[in-house]
């Protein structure tokens, strides 16, 4: 094999050396220092985002789809998740990965602070879509919304001034849907500090949320069918824990005044 | 994911029944005890919150506690590289088919995976979505991810010539993606309609690549080349997935 011109550099060198008397200590500096810049070099490889797409999905290919062919060629058929799931867009919390969710099994919305916004045809058609197909179409039998820690969707809410100007073209706005879970927190945690002030309204914007979904006549016809769940659910991904809770909507018949 | 642990430990069980004699007659009466155990659990109703408790439970031990190092890093921040459109439709999650790890790739989800154009009152959701992808993390590629049978995709291509809608959302959202179906009806009006589908899932992407340039920061950011676009199809029929990029440059003024 013909040699790299690093070899022949090298040999070069070592033919200089073995020639010239008293180079030995400044050459063997220089060539510590040359080392050192090129281990550096390449700790700082440039990021290929193509070869991780095609690596990404060569693991996939490789060890599930390929692995179970009668799985994949049913769901190709038709997908029947159980769960709607909205989660925030952050990188860190995919239901997916967190919830240990297998495709097939949760039909996902995911955006800033993961919010359910009240039904609005003008403003929120995205999510508004999202909750028509998954319920009147899929039928899923919940929903799931989850929170999670340190949101930053969730610390721009709190960090609105309270005049109401917005600083961004988008972002501000969008959060804003979390303002009654904001004026909650703001009034039962007047002392506590920002940081458990987003805590807490990390949590209480599910809830808000959680309302949200009923202002959807499809999600209140199902749940008064009994045939839809609603959940809430927190990752605190600082300590390692997950919170769940169940959210029950009834309306009970109670008295008709002035028939005899 | 729960079948490929079944696969691999029903390979090691072969494996040892082929090693150790004599086990036949016990592993088979238990084999069969399990698989009446299995059978009645697949006719209980499904309990959700044990879906979930289990589903963490598995990640907790299986990825959390062994990769403390990552977990502590990412709880500080995020620094993903990648800001991803995919569609709701529960079989395409990157996550899966990518096999993005937590912290890699900063995600969208909505029907047929769509970027709406510039609108600070129609499309708040995804405006938000992109700016802070953008302009605070700083990704650095954008990916829209298409896919095969999208149902959005289906619901756009049987929207009536004349308009007409029978939901409340769903044909609005999904006509943010119109031009792909004319473009689809005029150049493959010969071909069958599910064949146009595909050709739209496709179409739909491109169209949503060019709503991105629609925000000024998302066109700052290719001109400087910080940020790079690309398009994806993903082929769950198939099992393939197709990747393009998406180029916009602006060149220097002509001189008078």
């Amino acid at each position: 094999m013909a040699k790299s011109s690093t070899e022949v550099a090298i040999e070069g060198l070592k033919r200089l050396l073995s020639d010239k008397e008293g180079l030995d200590d400044v050459a063997a500096v220089k060539i510590e220092k040359l080392t050192a810049e090129l281990q550096e070099q390449d700790h700082e490889e440039e990021f290929d985002p193509v070869r991780r797409i095609k690596d990404g999905f060569i693991h996939f290919k490789t060890h599930h789809f390929d692995k179970c062919p009668a799985y994949y060629k049913k769901l190709a058929e038709e997908q029947h998740p159980k769960f709607l799931v909205f989660a925030c867009s952050d990188s860190r919390v995919s239901p997916s990965y967190v919830l240990n969710f297998k495709p097939g099994e949760a039909f996902m919305c995911r955006n800033i602070a993961n919010m359910v916004p009240a039904f609005n045809q003008l403003r929120y058609s995205g999510v508004g879509a999202v909750i028509e197909y998954a319920v009147k179409h899929l039928e899923v039998e919940n929903i799931l919304v989850i929170g999670h820690s340190r949101c930053g969707g969730i610390k721009a809410l709190m960090s609105l001034p309270a005049d109401g100007t917005t600083s961004n073209d988008f972002i501000d706005d969008w959060v804003k849907i979390g303002l009654p879970a904001k004026a909650k927190v703001e009034s039962e945690w007047s002392h506590a500090t920002f940081e458990e002030k987003c805590e807490h309204c990390e949590k209480e914007s599910v809830d808000l949320s959680l309302v949200n979904l009923l202002s959807y006549p499809y999600v209140r016809a199902a749940l008064a069918n009994k045939a839809l769940k609603l959940m809430g659910g927190y990752y605190d991904f600082v300590n390692g824990t997950f919170g769940l809770w169940k959210a029950d909507f009834d309306i009970k018949p109670e008295i008709i005044i002035g028939s005899s | 994911m729960a079948t490929d642990s079944c696969e691999d430990a029903i390979a090691e069980l072969q494996k040892l029944l082929s090693e150790k004699c004599g086990l036949e007659t016990l592993a088979a009466a238990k084999i069969k005890q399990i698989t009446a155990e299995l059978e009645k659990t697949g006719s209980e109703p499904f309990d959700a919150v044990e879906r979930i408790k289990s589903g963490f439970a598995r990640f907790k031990t299986e990825k959390y506690e062994k990769n403390p190092a990552l977990y502590d890093e990412l709880a500080k921040r995020q620094s993903p590289k990648f800001m991803v459109f995919a569609c709701s439709d529960s079989r395409v999650c990157p996550s899966h088919i990518l096999d993005f790890q937590p912290g890699e790739a900063f995600m969208v989800r909505n029907i047929a995976n769509m970027v709406p154009p510039y609108d600070q009152t129609k499309y708040s959701g995804v405006g938000a979505a992109i700016e802070y992808a953008v302009l605070h993390l700083k990704v650095e590629n954008i990916v829209v991810i298409g896919h095969s049978c999208c149902g959005g995709i289906k619901g756009l291509m049987s929207i009536p010539d004349d308009g007409t809608t029978a939901s409340d959302f769903i044909e609005q959202w999904v006509q943010i993606c119109l031009p792909a179906k004319s473009k689809v009806k005029t150049e493959n009006s010969g071909l069958t309609f599910q064949e146009q589908c595909t050709n739209c899932e496709k179409e739909a992407v491109n169209v949503s690549l060019g709503n991105l340039l629609t925000y000024p920061f998302v066109r700052e950011a290719v001109v400087k080349k910080t940020l790079a676009l690309k398009g994806a199809h993903y082929d769950f029929v198939n099992g393939s997935f197709e990747l393009w990029s998406f180029d916009y440059n602006l060149c220097p003024p002509l001189p008078a």
